[in-house]
């Protein structure tokens, strides 16, 4: 005797492929729902910027006269704070990735660490922005420069970075250190020749992404207090400076008094979004071309 | 021991081999010798009161079922296990008549003396040449006229050599799964050791990879002392010299192969051997 009837079974195909397909398009819906948000947002944006990036705009100067404003101030201060952020967050993050995952005994004390990464994680930019004015433009008093934005950016984004190198470490199979380990590598050697070729793909598109996320970050800097006057451009990390997202936050902010500004404004919004959009393309191109496989 | 010995030596005047009556003669090479070894996983016992002792030059084969503790006993004789962070150990081995356990034995040195081969093929994904060079560069070895010659010397002596001597420099893991694990026997040689570790080493390969490999470990034992953990009772009676029964985490019976494959004097050996459990 048979416990599934086949009769029932047919009967009751068309419910279950009925089900199937309604489901189908529901969570087709909710992916539509997000990419038609972001198209808008792009049509807006490009709309208002039409006619107004030009080689002017890219090169120029800041100016109060909206036609004859430039970005490449905001260009350069943001250049220069990357130019602290990247290596500052590379070594502290794979530094501390490496540590966590292959020297820290599993115990207390680095489940401890671990969960303060995780939540430092979530804690809001402005908070990071405080710590900096804090620690770097006071205490150490070096006023609202270049090194102290990036140094600022670089706490932000931290936690992130050690935790994709963390993930992208743990994620290299555990028989390729063994076959290191099981003719006579040292821990160091074992890291070094095995364990971070196969994890760099993944820590340096955790690493990118979270660049990303630091280049778009406005709260920190008005925090430390990044000047909304014109100045000239930054020559390296111990000038004074203003950034991309600076810019388009004042002026927005100021849009009200000269209609114009939010033009320049969207202007530089795509310049920015043009920006993250060559660099997660670089994250994909290096996890695609470097990753090796096993 | 000395019992052991003595049985050994009339099965093996019985048995008429010679090659195996000189092994014996030259019983005082010994590489490993096991005394009241216990480990244990956290709170599982995993080896009890392990008393082996192990051969120059000499396959030693260990055969029992599943999870009694053969691959605890392989990896111990290397240190492996230590990569596991609750093992604790009671007892003594001694490599070449020094102590091995305890922690002031480097363990990187022994592992250069005691080469592994894995259960699963694992070359790294490198070329084919680097995963020879892997063990000799991380000694010390930098001269490339040097390094050459232990490739070549290495993928012949895993008979490897005529197959990928064309590619040594694609990757390691466009070759067939016998193919990679006969590279990574390669990539033992390389660190020119004394024993060769390996767990259940044809387990992943079709029968034609499996009996290359068993042909490998006999030419291999000219120059090599060959622990092998295996699950097929024929292998193991085709391949060794000596055969170690493990059941829960005991030494059941330990003797010439031969003896073990045609009268154990251990009901559950026999039990085992003849497919009634395990
Ligand atoms: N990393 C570990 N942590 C905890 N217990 C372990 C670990 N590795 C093995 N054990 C336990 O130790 C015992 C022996 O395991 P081992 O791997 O040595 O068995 P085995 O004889 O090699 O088995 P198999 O033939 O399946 O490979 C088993 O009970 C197993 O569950
Ligand atoms: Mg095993």
């Amino acid at each position: 005797m048979k416990y599934i009837d086949a009769e029932q079974v047919s009967k009751r195909m068309g419910t279950r492929i009925a089900k199937n397909n309604l489901l189908k398009s529901l969570f087709f819906m909710a992916t539509l729902f997000g990419l038609i948000v972001l198209a808008i947002l792009i049509y807006r944006v490009v709309v208002d910027s039409v006619g107004w990036i030009d080689w002017n705009f890219l090169t120029g100067k800041l100016s109060t006269a909206a036609e004859r404003a430039g970005i490449m101030g905001a260009i350069l201060g943001t250049f220069w704070m990357m130019l602290v952020v990247a290596p500052v967050t590379l070594i502290l993050g794979i530094g501390t990735a490496i540590y966590l995952e292959l020297y820290a005994k599993k115990g207390r004390f680095q489940a401890i660490i671990q969960t303060n990464i995780s939540n430092l994680a979530g804690v809001p930019s402005i908070v990071y922005g405080i710590l900096g004015l804090t620690i770097f433009v006071r205490a150490m008093e070096m006023g609202n420069i270049i090194l102290a934005g990036g140094l600022t950016l670089s706490l932000l984004i931290l936690p992130i970075v050690i935790v994709a190198a963390q993930e992208a470490i743990r994620a290299v199979p555990g028989f390729l250190s063994e076959a290191s380990y099981g003719m006579g590598a040292t821990k160091w050697q074992t890291i070094k020749n095995v364990i971070l070729p196969a994890a760099l793909p993944g820590i340096l598109t955790g690493a990118i992404l979270a660049l990303s996320r630091a280049i778009g970050e406005t709260a920190p800097l008005t925090v430390i207090g990044i000047p909304a006057l014109i100045i000239p451009f930054p020559e390296g990390i111990f000038d004074k400076f203003t950034a991309l997202p600076m810019q388009i936050y004042y002026w927005t902010l100021d849009s009200s008094l000269v209609a114009e500004y939010a033009n320049l404004a969207a202007a530089t919004i795509v310049v920015l979004l043009l920006l993250l959009f060559v660099l997660n393309s670089a994250a994909i191109f290096i996890r695609n071309k470097f990753q090796q496989r096993f | 021991m000395s019992l052991l010995t003595v049985k050994e030596n009339i099965s093996m005047v019985n048995n008429g081999n010679t090659d195996i009556v000189s092994a014996v003669q030259s019983n005082s090479n010994v590489v490993f010798d096991t005394k009241d070894l216990n480990l244990w996983y956290g709170e599982t016992h995993a080896l009890k009161d392990i008393n082996l002792t192990i051969n120059e030059k000499e396959v030693t084969a260990i055969i029992g079922p599943s999870g009694c503790g053969k691959s605890t006993y392989l990896k111990t004789l290397n240190r492996m296990v230590e990569l596991v962070p609750t093992v604790r150990t009671t007892g003594e081995i001694t490599y070449k008549g020094k102590s091995i356990l305890d922690k002031s034995s480097k363990v990187e040195e022994l592992r250069t003396h005691v080469g592994m081969v894995f259960q699963k093929p694992n070359p790294f994904p490198k070329s084919i040449y680097d995963n020879i060079a892997y063990g000799p560069r991380i000694h010390g070895i930098r001269n490339k006229k040097i390094l050459d010659e232990i490739v070549e010397k290495s993928l012949r002596g895993a008979y490897i050599w005529d197959e990928v001597k064309d590619r040594l420099k694609e990757n390691a893991y466009g070759l067939s799964g016998g193919q990679q694990q006969r590279l990574c026997i390669a990539r033992t040689l390389a660190i020119e050791p004394d024993v060769i570790l390996m767990d259940e080493p044809t387990s992943a390969l079709d029968p034609k990879s499996t009996l290359k490999i068993e042909d490998l470990v006999q030419e291999l034992k000219k120059d090599y002392s060959i622990i092998i953990v295996t699950h097929n009772m024929q292998q193991a009676a085709r391949i060794s010299d000596r055969t170690a029964f493990f059941l829960n985490g005991e030494v059941v019976e330990f003797d010439v192969t031969d003896t073990i494959f045609t009268k154990p004097t251990d009901n559950r050996t026999e039990d085992y051997i003849s497919g009634r459990f395990g």
